[in-house]
């Protein structure tokens, strides 16, 4: 039997369709110019690092700053894996990342039900023991891999090359993601415990840190490829805006179902209020630390997808000035809002890489970071709460029954909400803008 | 502990071992020790350039302790990080380089009593300058503050904190303008001369150029004297505001609970005014004894000592002088001598891991009290 498809999911699927197809049409006849494409592509990755950051601080209320260094393990991760099957048809990178995840995801699940049953263990000693766990799995997997890569690479050869190509490049993605979300599982393990500024100046120092590491991924970790200070080169040029599209629309989607479920209730809980939370029952450090994994599993994938945007990176282009551009996009787009977010994304890039730049008159170029500035300090003082505010678009409304006596009410009230999206529907960020733990007022 | 659940009994040296977290504290002795023993080893094999080390860290720490005291105070009085204050810094740093080119400030002295001793004149001129920068740095401040966040005092704390981001912003790029510091690297011309002392086992000597060094012997030069005296007389006048004076009471009170403050006829907003104020004063003047130190200065000079001053701040535990002072000098020392010893490119992963170390073993840094429940 099936359930009937709701309008606004129709219309959601439909519209982006449509939209990916008018893009792809434009571009195919070219209409679309190399300049507007890649600010696309750009608009779209910084949708998905700005999704999975609005996860954490909208949706959970930990205040992150560490979500560009999750992008920055990201892009690299994903880059040293295409760049080997690129320049050497060699899988040993890919190999390598992909044994090393499983052990590593495999570890974590058993240790986290090992640890469970001990009583009392205190993060810090949980941290501990992991590390050591993964830094004698990692171990493991390269020496595993010598043998294993060849073999990988042997089958892959035997594909056409523009598959393989493909293909890799698709593991790639995923890998990276899943490489970002077990660094931030470890390193979220001891500081989620940390009140919400000091969360967010630790996850700062971590920013710092990843990108003070791919300074020296050369010297000082033996990754020649990476080139640690003068940047990568080599990176195949594949992300296309059909990969984008999907990815952004995956992310979307994964979102929506899980803020929808009763996981995203209790993550928007933990936000609400920790204390009720508790009493209620749910328990914080496993929310905690469940978005932050997806939001930095998300940080991950785009970053995975941006490093095959230029086929070029830097550690520059994760310094911890740009780390503050998910937060600004985040905030722009209000709290909360996933349409906000991916509108304040695709208006951030166009804006600040293109319009600014096409539009400040001749001799005024320089002036492009004096103007966004002040667009930025104009938003704020007028729309401190964002530009779309509480707006979110039908089908990534919540719907929430008002009170309904029996289980048979509530299903026709929802049903009821679901056509109409009338009084029943309860749009997320309206009513707790006062109680945003970073909201607090000052006074 | 009774256990409710069927859950197998732990031996009890298992239980003692987690009841006492002492895996976790066996991992952060481990690498403290590890930082130690090669301290340790530092010190024996070359206590000199140890010694060398550790007063370069001293001029560094108490640069960054002037403005990390900015962040501090802020943050104390509205929990706001202000991110702009790096850049005020770099301000201060530029207005005290135009003093000194353009307007020739340092030697004003000198040109209303050519008589005068040398000493003299360029003692009173340096000074003037650092008034002068620390005034400027002031009004800046003053202005940002009344413009920039506070019309966002009531709004969510996010706002004004990504407002802030955008006052460093533009501070930055507009100052990157040809017309207004320029997008190039500047030599900073010092007010003084450089005198270097070398202070061995026996005496103290001046350096001559082109004549070695006695072996076994500390090279300091009269920058890090200015440096520390400096920040000391300015560290001491500031605790004395905040200490003795009227204002430094309001401040505090203020910082402690702003509705009663306000019901006690203190004029909060005037008085947030006046610690954005004092900050950046400080800054600014941290700014001029930066760029004497180091003579290079750049648009983008405040960002990394800014940093680096705010870390230090978090680390002294954030909303406390003495934490401000004490976190400062730390992180000073930790940079220097990871770069002498460790790894100089890693210098600042290492400055960072202290933080998180810090603020993972005492959440409320050094010197931090237990955050208050506000009403």
């Amino acid at each position: 039997m099936f359930k009937k498809i709701s309008k606004s999911s129709l219309f959601f699927f439909g519209g982006t369709l449509l939209l990916f197809l008018v893009v792809q049409v434009l571009i195919n006849n070219g209409t679309l110019n190399v300049f507007w494409l890649t600010l696309l592509r750009i608009g779209a990755v910084m949708a998905i690092v700005s999704l999975g950051l609005n996860l954490i601080y909208g949706f959970n209320g930990q205040f992150s700053l560490g979500q560009w260094g999750f992008y920055a393990i990201g892009a690299y991760a994903a880059a040293d894996i295409t760049w080997y099957w690129h320049n050497q048809k060699s899988a040993i990178a890919l190999v390598v990342v992909l044994l090393a995840t499983l052990l590593v995801g495999a570890a974590i699940l058993i240790l986290r039900r090992l640890f469970a049953r001990v009583r009392g263990l205190d993060a810090m000693s949980a941290f501990a023991l992991y590390l050591l766990v993964v830094v004698a799995l990692v171990y493991l997997a390269v020496v595993i891999s010598q043998p294993v890569a060849p073999v990988v690479s042997s089958l892959l050869l035997a594909l056409p090359p523009a598959v393989s190509m493909q293909v890799v490049f698709v593991l790639a993605v995923l890998l990276a993601g899943l490489v970002a979300a077990e660094i931030s599982f470890i390193f979220g393990l001891p500081v989620l415990t940390l009140g919400s500024d000091y969360f967010g100046i630790a996850t700062l120092g971590f920013t710092i840190i990843v990108k003070v590491l791919l300074d020296n991924s050369d010297t000082m970790f033996g990754f020649a490829e990476m080139k640690g200070a003068r940047g990568m080169i080599g990176i195949p040029k594949l992300t296309t805006w059909f990969w984008v599209f999907f990815f952004l629309i995956l992310v979307v989607i994964i979102t929506r179902n899980l803020l929808h479920s009763s996981y995203g209730r209790a993550i928007v809980s933990v936000r609400e209020d920790e204390i009720a939370a508790k009493a209620m029952g749910i328990d914080i450090a496993h929310y905690k630390t469940l978005t932050f994994v997806l939001g930095s599993y998300f940080a991950g994938l785009a970053g995975a997808l941006y490093a095959h945007i230029n086929g070029f990176l830097h550690p520059n282009e994760f310094n911890f000035i740009k780390s503050f551009d998910p937060m600004i996009i985040v905030v722009f787009g209000g709290l909360g809002s996933v349409t906000g977010t991916i509108g304040a994304s695709f208006a951030w890039a166009l804006i600040l890489e293109g319009f600014l730049r096409l539009w400040l008159p001749q001799g005024f170029e320089t002036w492009r970071f004096v103007v966004y500035p002040l667009l930025l300090l104009l938003v704020m003082l007028l729309k401190p709460k964002g530009l779309f505010g509480d707006f979110e678009m039908p089908f990534l409304r919540q719907i929430l029954p008002s009170l309904a006596p029996t289980a048979v009410a509530r299903h026709e009230e929802v049903e009821r909400a679901t056509l109409t999206s009338s009084s029943g529907t309860v749009s997320y960020p309206g009513d707790r803008a006062e109680n945003l733990p970073a909201q607090e007022t000052n006074e | 502990m009774t256990s409710i659940t069927a859950q197998p009994s732990q031996s009890s040296l298992v239980n003692t071992v987690i009841q006492k977290r002492l895996i976790g504290k066996a991992f952060f002795i481990a690498i403290g020790l590890f930082a130690a023993y090669r301290i340790g080893i530092a010190l024996q094999a070359n206590p000199t350039l140890f010694l060398q080390q550790v007063i370069n860290g001293l001029q560094l720490g108490f640069v960054y302790a002037l403005i990390a005291l900015g962040y501090t105070m802020v943050y104390g009085i509205v929990r706001l990080i202000n991110f702009a204050h790096g850049d005020v810094f770099m301000v201060g740093a530029f207005i005290s380089f135009f003093a000194i080119t353009r307007l020739e400030l340092h030697l004003w002295l000198g040109k209303i009593a050519p008589n005068l001793p040398q000493g003299l004149i360029i003692g009173v001129g340096s000074i003037t300058v650092v008034m002068l920068s620390m005034i400027v740095c002031a009004w800046l401040a003053f202005v940002i503050e009344r413009i920039a966040y506070k019309p966002l005092r009531n709004a969510p704390r996010i706002a004004a904190l990504i407002t802030a981001i955008g006052v460093s912003f533009f501070l930055e790029y507009f100052g990157a303008l040809q017309f207004v510091f320029s997008p190039n690297f500047i030599t900073y011309k010092r007010p003084f001369g450089v005198v270097t002392w070398s202070l061995g086992a026996d005496r103290l000597n001046a350096l001559q150029p082109g004549i070695a060094p006695p072996a076994g012997s500390v090279i300091f030069s009269n920058i890090a004297v200015i440096i520390i005296v400096a920040s000391l007389f300015l560290l001491l006048a500031l605790n004395f505001i905040v200490q003795k004076t009227r204002i430094g009471k309001a401040m505090r009170a203020a910082a402690y609970d702003k509705p009663t403050a306000r019901l006690m006829g203190i004029n909060v907003n005037g008085i947030i005014s006046i610690t954005f104020a004092i900050g950046a004063s400080l800054a600014g003047a941290g700014g001029m004894l930066y760029a004497i130190a180091y003579p290079s200065i750049v648009f983008w000079m405040g960002l990394i000592p800014g940093l680096k001053a705010f870390v230090a701040a978090v680390l002294g535990g954030i909303g406390s002088i003495p934490g401000a002072l004490v976190g400062s000098l730390i992180m000073g020392q930790a940079e220097v001598l990871s770069a002498g010893y460790i790894s100089t490119p890693m210098r600042d992963a290492i400055a960072f891991t202290i933080l998180i170390i810090v603020l993972l073993v005492k959440p409320t840094g050094l010197f931090g009290e237990p955050s208050r429940e506000k009403a």
